[in-house]
């Protein structure tokens, strides 16, 4: 094995590692938020906002992420409204139109997700919630919300998983992260298997990472569930 | 020319080859799931019932190919099968580059990694059948072939198919990357359709429709299969 | 003397740090009901299971008609059955009722009957169905031959368990608390049956609460506490004139007043 053809394939690999993170770092901060408003149109039992929000999700859902990122990058192209559109300067390039997509697509998935989070709240809560007078915006900031949020956290890792996955589709239209470099890197060589390997090897580093803190999040955000506290709290 | 037209089985339409490229999908995905099935099935077997390194091997399996792009793994079978190939016939000497079958490269790639997802379908499924009704197979004095044929494999079977449901359109959707290896499916028809006649966003779209009715249909029939396995199952 | 058609010599077994079965011994007769008394804990349910094998005694033998289970040591010091075939063989001459009914949900009740005679036993499927068939109408649910168990009452699926485990023509029946997880007023029928088969004569160790049933049907009761057999006698000496402190202790508690 040459052992320094794979250290200096892995440096080069890890320059693709900064874009990776951007592009699952923003289209899943971006993607939770549309997420939430989407679980909530499912959710309002209104079917003028519940019927649109479930028509995106199976779209979405349905489709590969590929078709999706085609269908941004190529197919927009093809219409001169949008070509002579402000947008035109984002959707020309390959960074926005990888973002696009898959922050379109992780809202779709993140939906469903942070839905069944919400569903998970037990109605006696919201029920005990509105006998305190609470209301309806209260109790969902401050009984479902959080509750929900933390029985969607573990879905919600798989997705963030799932995502830093679905950032190498971004090396189809020609965007460097690390598949991209990779590619680049075997047809100089031709030296297939050690290039995919080390980026591999990458990518399962980061997601080792992100499992790790989605567990410390979690261990964080469930002080319920830790161990109840050695001695009685002093009456204050 | 009108969609119909485009999209139709006249001499100027697409249709026909769209018909013949979505049968591809099919097949591919198909052949994939298969192969992810009898694969997953060993995988569910070696961490329920193998010996510890058996179990941490079939674990790390899972481990890794639920963590890297399936695109990478693609890659790594179509070029890195390919320069074995290569290296193998100039050994035989027969100088020249050798292609791997992007049709076998496909599937098995989109196979083993359907057979990690499928492996997690098994065992959970496997937890799923009731522990007493194992014990009351032993208790009648059936062997492990019997018991394995007569008792778990028709429940692990009945109460995988929700979870095989969603496998299979993560195998249906993955197929789509086959395209960057030049099989001629669903995408890559629609890629070549999108370049001839300058209408990208018709043909992506186009294709959008085809996976959205594959796995409106698929999905159909999963919970048809769900049903009929139901039989005698009390829900909550 | 014939030989008896069960018989446990020294019958010893662990579960971590604490000692269920601490050296019992007990020859069953055959057309003997024997009711196996015992508070929660005292291991009368491990018993009845290292009987058919479910659980590996760690000493002692168990005899079945005469022929005694094989052993051999195992890597970590334990012991199992040497012969997986003779087990297995052992067990189908066994009909074991568990507490949870375990019928297998995805077949019919027919199915669950016929499914150890036809692939155990390899016997004609026509004839098991008709056996079938005649014990589900004695355990009286013969109209729900066709149901899945889970459409069933709990008193309804312990029938059919029962009738699964007497397809088998076994030698011995044994049974698992077999009316501990029945609302109350479904215990009646199932105790109904259980009756029927001690009267036609049928080997059978019933592990129970139901010291009625226990007093009015066994031949010899034996009350287990912490892992020894702390009393053995017919049901009158049990019952009327316990001898032991820690009998008249459980009857108190158990036995209404």
């Amino acid at each position: 094995m040459d052992l320094v053809f794979l250290a200096d394939t892995f440096v080069t690999l890890l320059g693709g590692v900064p874009l990776l993170l951007q592009l699952t770092a923003i289209s899943v901060s971006v993607g939770a938020v549309l997420a939430v408003l989407l679980a909530l149109m499912r959710l309002s039992g209104n079917p003028l906002l519940d019927y649109p929000a479930r028509g995106y999700v199976f779209v979405f859902r349905g489709t590969p992420l590929l078709v999706q990122i085609f269908l941004i990058y190529y197919g927009l192209g093809q219409f001169p409204e949008i070509r002579q559109s402000v947008a035109w300067p984002f959707l020309r390039q390959p960074y926005w139109c990888a973002m696009l997509a898959l922050t379109l697509n992780t809202t779709a998935y993140a939906t469903e997700i942070i839905r069944g989070g919400i569903l998970s709240v037990p109605f006696g809560q919201i029920e005990a919630a509105r006998a305190c007078g609470m209301s309806r915006l209260l109790i969902f900031r401050r009984i479902i919300l959080p509750q929900g949020l933390r029985t969607a956290l573990p879905a919600y890792g798989n997705e963030i998983i799932l995502m830093t996955r679905a950032t190498a589709l971004a090396s189809v239209i020609t965007l460097m992260e690390v598949t991209g470099i990779a590619s680049k890197l075997v047809s100089e060589t031709f030296r297939a298997i050690e290039v995919f390997a080390c980026a591999g090897a990458i990518y399962l580093i980061i997601n080792f990472l992100i499992s790790r803190a989605i567990a410390l999040a979690e261990r964080r955000l469930s002080p319920q569930l830790a161990a109840p506290p050695a001695a009685p709290e002093p009456a204050r | 020319m009108g969609y119909f037209e485009l999209m139709g089985f006249g001499p100027k339409g697409w249709g026909l080859l769209l018909a013949q490229a979505t049968l591809m999908t099919i097949a591919v995905s198909v052949t994939a799931f298969a192969i992810g099935a009898v694969l997953g099935g060993l995988l569910a077997w070696a961490r329920l019932a193998g010996g510890r390194g058996i179990g941490i091997a079939a674990e790390t399996y899972v481990t890794v190919l639920r963590g890297i792009p399936d695109l990478l793994v693609i890659y790594l079978l179509y070029f890195g099968g390919s320069s074995v190939l290569t290296s193998v016939m100039r050994w035989l000497g027969n100088d020249g580059f050798v292609g791997v079958n992007a049709f076998a490269a496909g599937a098995i790639a989109v196979g083993i990694i359907s057979a990690a997802y499928q492996s997690e379908v098994y065992r959970g499924a496997f937890g799923a059948v009731a522990k007493g009704e194992i014990e009351a197979a032993r208790a009648v004095g059936m062997g492990r072939m019997l018991m394995f044929r007569r008792i778990l494999a028709p429940q692990i079977l009945r109460f995988a198919i929700p979870g095989l449901g969603n496998v299979w359109q993560l195998a249906l959707k993955e197929s789509a990357l086959i395209s960057v290896v030049g099989l001629t499916e669903i995408l890559r028809q629609a890629q070549v359709g999108a370049g001839s006649t300058r209408q990208p966003f018709v043909f992506f779209i186009t294709a959008a429709l085809l996976y959205l009715l594959l796995s409106t249909v698929s999905g159909w029939g999963f919970n048809r299969a769900e049903a009929a396995a139901m039989r005698g199952v009390r829900r909550a | 003397m014939t030989t008896p058609a069960i018989s446990l010599k020294g019958i010893r077994k662990r579960f971590g740090d604490l000692e269920v079965l601490k050296g019992i011994s007990l020859d069953a007769a055959e057309g003997d009901v024997i009711s196996i008394l015992g508070a929660s804990g005292s291991g009368k349910s491990t018993l009845l299971r290292c009987i058919n094998l479910l659980e590996v005694a760690d000493a002692g033998d168990v005899v079945i008609g005469g022929e005694a289970i094989a052993w051999k040591p195992k890597r970590d010091g334990g012991r199992e059955a040497a012969d997986r075939a003779q087990v297995e063989r052992m067990r189908a001459r066994l009909g074991m009722v568990f507490q949870n009914f375990n019928l297998w949900s995805h077949m019919t009740v027919l199915e669950n009957v016929i499914e150890a005679p036809v692939h155990v036993q390899k016997r004609p499927k026509a004839e098991a169905i008709a056996e079938a068939e005649a014990l589900l109408d004695k355990v009286g649910i013969a109209d729900k031959r066709n149901h899945y168990p889970a459409h069933l009452s709990g008193g309804q699926q312990q029938r059919a368990a029962i009738a699964r485990a007497l397809a088998m023509h076994p030698r011995v029946m044994l049974f698992d608390e077999p009316t501990s997880a029945l609302d109350p007023e479904l215990v009646g029928e199932v105790l109904r049956v259980m009756r029927a088969l001690a009267y036609e004569g049928r080997t059978m160790l019933v592990v129970t609460h139901e010291i009625g049933f226990a007093r009015e049907v066994s031949d010899r009761v034996l009350f287990l506490h912490q892992g020894v057999i702390e009393a053995d006698g017919r049901p009158d000496e049990i019952f009327t004139a316990p001898k032991s402190d820690r009998l008249r202790q459980f009857l108190a508690r158990t036995m209404p007043a």
